[in-house]
């Protein structure tokens, strides 16, 4: 049997907040989808906060690194950047028009869908623009 | 004696990770013991998720590319 080589770095990789939150939950749904979509690839970001060293050294690999939080606490930012990552797309959810609700993990279908829509047109505009030439 | 780890699946890219470790090694005066890790189950327990990677003493030095004899050698050194 040939194993699969991971030899091609993803070209996007997706750090959602996954926070506690409707807004967190949406951010989480999102990536998830965009990652099944083939837009990019949902990565540890806990693990790049612990500093796991193989996952870090994974994302140095990556050509494209997306922070996508619920709110403007910006903890997914914010944690890329405590591993010295500079995210080179941003996305907030809750800049979509979604009013966060601490502590209730509900959405609806009319609030997911068109943060996914936005969130993928976003993507791939800010991806042609932030791309870096292959090495 | 530095334990040396390539992370691949063996393919030309790992290949060529494990000649530049070899080459460092042998430059650096630096005896090692080299290991392949091809086994996916056991790449992933280094957190690592793009190879080749490479792997000193149980820590990743780097994942995503093959790194060069420079490179080794002052991870070897350190």
């Amino acid at each position: 049997m040939t194993e699969k080589c991971a030899c091609e770095p993803a070209e996007v990789l997706l750090f959602p907040c996954s926070g506690g939150s409707n807004c967190g939950r949406i951010a989480d749904r999102a990536a998830a989808e965009l990652h099944s979509a083939g837009r990019g690839r949902l990565f540890c970001l806990a693990g790049l906060g612990g500093h796991v060293k193989g996952l870090i050294e994974s994302a140095k690999a990556a050509k494209v690194l997306v922070a996508i939080d619920g709110c403007p606490l910006a903890c997914a930012r914010k944690t890329l950047e405590h591993a010295e990552f500079v995210p080179d797309v941003h996305l907030v959810v809750s800049d979509l028009g979604i009013e966060k609700r601490s502590g209730h993990l509900e959405y609806t279908a009319e609030e997911l869908d068109p943060c996914c829509n936005r969130l993928e047109q976003e993507l791939a505009a800010r991806v042609a623009l932030t791309a870096k030439p292959s090495p | 004696m530095k334990k040396v780890q390539v992370l691949g699946t063996g393919c030309p890219k790992c290949q060529q990770t494990a000649a530049n470790a070899k080459e460092a090694a042998q430059a650096a005066g630096v005896q090692i013991e080299l290991e392949k890790v091809e086994k996916p189950a056991d790449i992933a327990k280094f957190g690592v998720m793009f190879t080749p990677a490479l792997a000193i003493d149980g820590e990743v030095k780097v994942a995503g590319r093959i790194p060069t004899v420079d490179e080794i050698k002052v991870w070897l050194a350190s």
